[in-house]
């Protein structure tokens, strides 16, 4: 018969050992806890409330709620408007809404998917109240003939859901039609999947150019003695001691039409005073602001990871015969990919993000999707619609992070 | 003797504990700045002057107002009591149910001769769109300034001029948003000014309305902050601009740069305080906003920002600037001879119409 | 022999600084013989690598030449040198396997495909490594990373490979191992090496020849027996081996030998290597296995007497300390034979040595006159 062993006051061995580990496993979450809760709300949470913004949509129902009941009935492909009783729950609707202050919500969301609904329900409150008997719908039509519109009961019947995916498609440049189907938007209101597009490449290229820039001083500062390098370092570090807002302006005294730059240009001749160049206020001041501003983010891992490189490779490699040229290609580079990996993700997703300075420097050309979600959280108020973006450009965000883990390889990753 | 001594230093505590249980902090929320300055001298140390026991305290966060107001009010969690704003959002901030209901009568101030609330701020000012949450400061317009060294012989004076870059020659500067600038564009285009909005609410309209910014396209840089029309022409970049008649003001009158003003068609717009809803200390709040928009106080605002007060009795009141001494009255775009030609804004076509209006205007500056 | 062959290599008159004020090698005078194994030892800071890094390219020489196979190399870039070269931590390139190390310095000479595939499998088997090739050097013990180290600074059959300090990183008995199987691939590929490392041992066990290093001067350079044998100064005495140092004052020079007074003014005789003159200061340099103990001396010309202070038991010898003419670290090595003397601590012994095995040199470093 196995004897089960106990520790000396006669506990078995096993649940003494459980009661143990449990303790120390205990303690070791408890040191990750207030991490952990930080990140649930400041990060995690936040998060799924934006993912739940982009799709909700209870206001419909909640501001008119038997008007939506009574539509379910209706048949919105038809031709025929619907019938006396949904244009009676409708002014009861309305008119309780009105008397409640909830009219406004509707008519700032409805007014999203068909411009002039935000006047017409506005109108259509007050004046509401003065119908109290059949006929209906001749009142109705009579406050605004726009209630004759069949398309208008076609759209109170589609955002009558609690989800909608109105705010993806117009992220998109699409909406519903009249009958409900997917369209392209008029092409004169086009205007996210370009800047979706221009964001990308534009950070891309800020992200070139950052490496470009920031490969030969993170190689210089590696290489050189340790007092000169820890100087250069300050320089490197020395605008993130300054405030962003500075740093932008400098460079709009710097490149703009009157600057410095170009009164430098027409004192030497370079160019004549009359052609002077458009610096800033355009794509180019965005690629000039931007890229000195991250820069540093693509030093640092780059100077991080080169500095664990012994000299003795690049020795190596001349020694078994390679010129400084195919040395550096073969052997320098490739070991360096882990801090060109780290930086450019890091530089693309801080300049996918930005706002601030395109805003300053971008003038009409060199706007980010960004500015954009700012806008519709700040003043347009259009929260489901910056949501949408958002979560678009999360996913894009994301998808180039697994291409860079199936190019690269997310181990090969190294910032610091 | 004890006894004595003992005794009145209660008695001292329990009136320095009365006092503290009644006391109020105020977070008043403005744009900062040279404007939260003004309404500081204007109205929050006079009104902290005969109220000690009231504390205001400035946020200027303004310019994020609408965006944190819904935030706070969603989250149940109000901190702010009182918000500047301007006109247009305070509309938005009513119909989303953000902010409280006014009854002027019972809550603001009747003018010195009696005239209520009402009738004594400027007509419809109290209702913008409609709405009934806002109470309106000052009225602010977006007009246009140039530098007095760009032209030679002729001057520009019409909005016409703004969009003759052959007879001007040189950048504009406009800001960033359809609002306004498709206004003048039709104005420009010879709409006279009582039928933009008519013009403008056909697909015709807005097309000729696009047209005619095309042609100056090229030519203007494009403002988001009121700070930097004043600065572009202060540097040169810009010949004309347009700019909150305040941001000039200060430019020419306080740091005497080579700018001149052009009032023609400036659009109005009205600047004012909302409350926001579920604020602990309404009563508190209320009684403040009595004191900060009765007659006296508007009119005092003018001497420090060249605003006009919103109050009709308030305007004869208008004396000289604080510092400089100059008579404000020419300076405020509520003057008669400023105000020849005003465009009013039309909110509720605008809350129809900014959604769709702002996706073109932004698809047409990417073009 | 080596004087005896062409020179593949010769330093002329080198000297190198790097700040301009302090010469790190004074001036370097040194030919070393087609298949040689050549050392150079020496303490850190001695010169001795930077030697090396001249020879290799990466380190130009701020005076004089250095001539490889006749030519002079001063202006030709390393990777035009030809020469081999095998780094104290290996450098292997982490990228890639030991495949594609190997095959590197061939690719880069343009070497077809089987050619090179040959040429490495070759080198792999000359390193006992033939199944590693698809490995990378990570996934490689330091032995056999040391052993791809060696084999890629071979593979394109330089003339002359260079090593520095190539077993530093490796445990001891991984380095005697290493030593050996270094010594073996010299001899079986004929191929000249220069050898860099401070340590002596490994300098007398795989060298033909070794020059010490030091203050940027070669001290000795000289077969290992040599060396150990007849140092020719108080420094390499110390440097090599183990070694009994006594300062004394010159007596009397007599031929090759001379008397001198030990600090005790006790008399000796000793080899006169490195002195010129009576009343001159001088190093006494004796190693410790030609110092005899107790009773049968009679060889030896020299007897005094010592204070056993410290005994230590090392199965094979007992290695006793002593005091000696005011040498507290007097050290002899008693043979742990038969009939061994038997030492207590604290007793007087008479101890003796022959006059040749005690070198007299010059007063070394911190050996400046007593006052």
């Amino acid at each position: 018969m196995a004897h089960e062993l106990t520790t000396a006051d006669g506990v078995p061995l096993r649940i003494s050992l459980e009661r143990a580990l449990l303790r120390s496993r205990i303690r070791a979450a408890l040191l990750v806890v207030p991490l952990m809760a930080f990140l649930l709300f400041a990060f995690i949470l936040p998060i799924f409330d934006m993912l739940y913004r982009s799709v909700e949509n209870s206001i419909v129902a909640q501001v008119l709620p038997e008007t939506v009941v009574v539509l379910r009935d209706w048949d919105e492909t038809g031709d025929a408007l619907p019938d006396e009783t949904v244009f009676e729950t409708a002014v009861a609707d309305i008119q309780a809404a009105f008397k409640a202050k909830t009219l406004g919500r509707l008519a700032r969301r409805l007014n999203y998917e068909k411009p002039g609904m935000a006047s017409l329900l506005r109108k259509s409150g007050r004046r509401s109240l003065r119908i109290t008997e059949a006929p209906w719908s001749e009142q109705l039509i009579k406050i605004d003939r726009k209630w004759g519109d069949i398309n208008l009961w076609r759209l109170i019947k589609r955002e009558s859901d609690h989800v909608t995916e109105s705010y993806f498609l117009a992220a998109v440049d699409m909406r519903l039609d009249d009958l409900g189907a997917v369209s392209w938007q008029p092409e004169n209101r086009q205007i996210y999947l370009q800047l979706f597009w221009k964001t990308v490449w534009m950070s891309g290229l800020i992200t070139i150019l950052c490496l470009l820039l920031g490969y030969p001083v993170a190689f210089l500062l590696a290489t050189l003695p340790l007092r000169t390098s820890n100087l250069l370092m300050v320089l490197v570090l020395l605008p993130f001691w300054t405030s962003l807002l500075v740093r932008t302006t400098s460079w709009i005294a710097l490149l703009q039409h009157e600057g410095v730059l170009n009164d430098l240009m027409v004192v030497v001749g370079l160019i004549s005073d009359d052609g002077r160049l458009q610096m800033i206020h355009n794509k180019i001041g965005t690629f000039v602001a931007m890229t000195h501003i991250l820069l540093p983010f693509m030093i640092l891992p780059l100077y991080s990871v080169m500095k664990t490189i012994p000299p003795s490779y690049m020795r190596a490699a001349r020694s078994l015969g390679a010129t400084p040229f195919t040395a550096f290609v073969r052997v320098y580079l490739p070991n360096t990919v882990s801090g060109i990996g780290a930086g450019s993700i890091l530089v693309f997703i801080l300049s996918i993000g930005y706002y601030i300075t395109p805003a300053l420097v971008g003038g009409r050309t060199g706007t980010f999707i960004s500015n954009f979600i700012a806008s519709h959280v700040s003043v347009t108020l259009n929260w489901g619609l910056a949501a949408a973006l958002g979560v678009i450009l999360l996913a894009l965000v994301l998808a180039l992070y697994l291409l860079y883990d199936r190019i690269v390889g997310i181990d090969n990753m190294k910032l610091g | 003797m004890r006894l004595l001594f003992g005794s009145s230093a209660l008695a001292m505590g329990v009136v320095l504990g009365a006092g503290t249980a009644l006391a109020v902090d105020l977070t008043v929320v403005s744009w900062g700045g040279a404007y939260t300055a003004s309404q500081q001298k204007a109205y929050h140390d006079p009104y902290m002057a005969e109220n000690p026991d009231v504390k205001i305290i400035n946020d200027d966060s303004a310019a994020e107002g609408l965006a944190k107001l819904r935030a706070q009010v969603e989250s149940g969690n109000v901190t702010w009591d009182l918000v500047d704003m301007v006109a247009s959002d305070a509309i938005t901030a009513c119909d989303e149910g953000l902010i409280e209901e006014i009854d002027p009568d019972a809550m603001l101030a009747a003018a010195p001769d009696g005239t209520p609330a009402s009738k004594d701020f400027f007509a419809g000012t109290l209702t913008p769109g409609g709405t009934n949450c806002f109470v309106p400061q000052i009225v602010y317009s977006t007009t246009f300034g140039y530098r007095t060294d760009a032209f030679e012989g002729e001057q520009p004076s019409t909005i016409a001029d703004v969009f003759d870059l052959e007879k001007f020659p040189g950048r504009r500067a406009l800001e960033k948003k359809p609002i306004g600038n498709l206004e003048w564009a039709l104005i420009a285009d010879g709409v006279s000014g009582d039928q933009v909005y008519e013009v403008l609410g056909t697909p015709e309209g807005v097309d000729r309305a696009f047209a005619k910014l095309d042609t100056i396209k090229d030519s203007v840089v494009w403002w988001t902050k009121g700070a930097q029309p004043p600065q572009l022409l202060a540097d040169g970049e810009v010949a004309i601009a347009s700019a909150y008649n305040g941001r000039l003001f200060s430019a020419i009158a306080e740091k005497n740069q080579p700018i001149a003003m052009l009032w023609d068609w400036q659009v109005f717009d009205l600047d004012g305080w909302v409350i926001p809803k579920g604020t602990p200390n309404k009563d508190a709040v209320l009684k403040y906003l009595m004191f900060a928009t009765d007659t006296q106080r508007l009119a005092d605002q003018a001497k420090f920002i060249s605003y006009g007060p919103a109050r009709y009795s308030s305007g004869p009141l208008v004396g000289k600037h604080a510092d400089l001494g100059i008579d404000m009255k020419p300076h405020m775009p509520t003057n008669e001879a400023n105000a020849k030609t005003i465009l009013n804004f039309d909110y509720v076509w605008w809350a129809d119409h900014r959604a769709e209006l702002d996706e073109r205007f932004n698809a047409w500056l990417a073009k | 022999m080596p004087d005896a062959q062409e020179a593949l290599v010769a330093f002329e008159g080198v000297q190198k600084t790097y700040d301009g004020r302090q010469l790190v090698v004074r001036d370097l005078n040194l030919d070393i013989a087609r298949g040689e194994f050549l050392t150079m030892l020496g303490p850190s800071g001695s010169g001795k690598t930077t030697c090396l890094m001249m020879l290799a390219g990466f380190e130009t020489p701020t005076h004089g030449r250095i001539l490889l196979k006749g030519t002079e190399l001063n202006r030709v870039p390393p990777h035009r040198r030809g020469i081999g070269m095998v780094f104290q931590n290996y450098a292997l390139f982490p990228h890639m396997t030991v495949y594609e190390n190997l095959a590197f310095p061939l690719e880069v000479r343009g070497m077809s495909r089987a050619e090179i595939e040959t040429k490495v499998a070759r080198a792999l088997d000359m390193v006992r490594l033939p199944v590693f090739g698809g490995r990378r050097p990570a996934q490689l013990s330091g032995g056999q990373q040391q052993r791809v180290a060696v084999a890629r600074a071979l593979v394109f059959e330089p003339d002359l490979v260079l090593m520095d300090e190539p077993l530093g990183a490796l445990d001891k008995n991984l380095r005697e191992e290493m030593q050996y199987e270094i010594k073996h691939i010299h001899e079986s590929l004929g191929v000249t090496v220069v050898y860099v490392t401070h340590d002596q041992s490994e300098a007398l066990t795989m060298s033909n020849r070794i020059a010490v290093f030091d203050d940027g001067v070669i001290q000795q350079l000289a077969t290992p027996d040599v060396l150990y044998e007849k140092p020719e100064n108080a420094f390499v005495a110390q440097f090599i081996g183990e070694n009994n140092r006594l300062t004394a004052r010159v007596k009397e020079l007599d031929g090759s030998f001379c008397t001198v007074e030990l600090e005790d003014g006790q008399k000796v005789r000793a080899l006169s290597v490195n002195v010129s003159g009576a009343g001159e200061i001088t190093t006494l340099s004796l190693r410790p296995e030609r110092v005899v103990i107790g009773p049968g001396q009679d060889f030896a010309d020299n007897r005094i007497s010592g204070r056993v202070e410290e005994l230590i038991y090392l199965g094979d010898h007992i290695r006793a300390r002593l005091t000696v003419a005011g040498n507290d670290s007097f050290i002899v090595k008693v043979a742990n034979a038969h009939d061994h003397v038997r030492l207590s601590q604290g007793s007087e012994v008479p101890l003796g040595w022959a006059s040749e095995d005690c070198r007299a040199l010059d007063a070394g470093v911190g050996n400046a006159a007593p006052a």
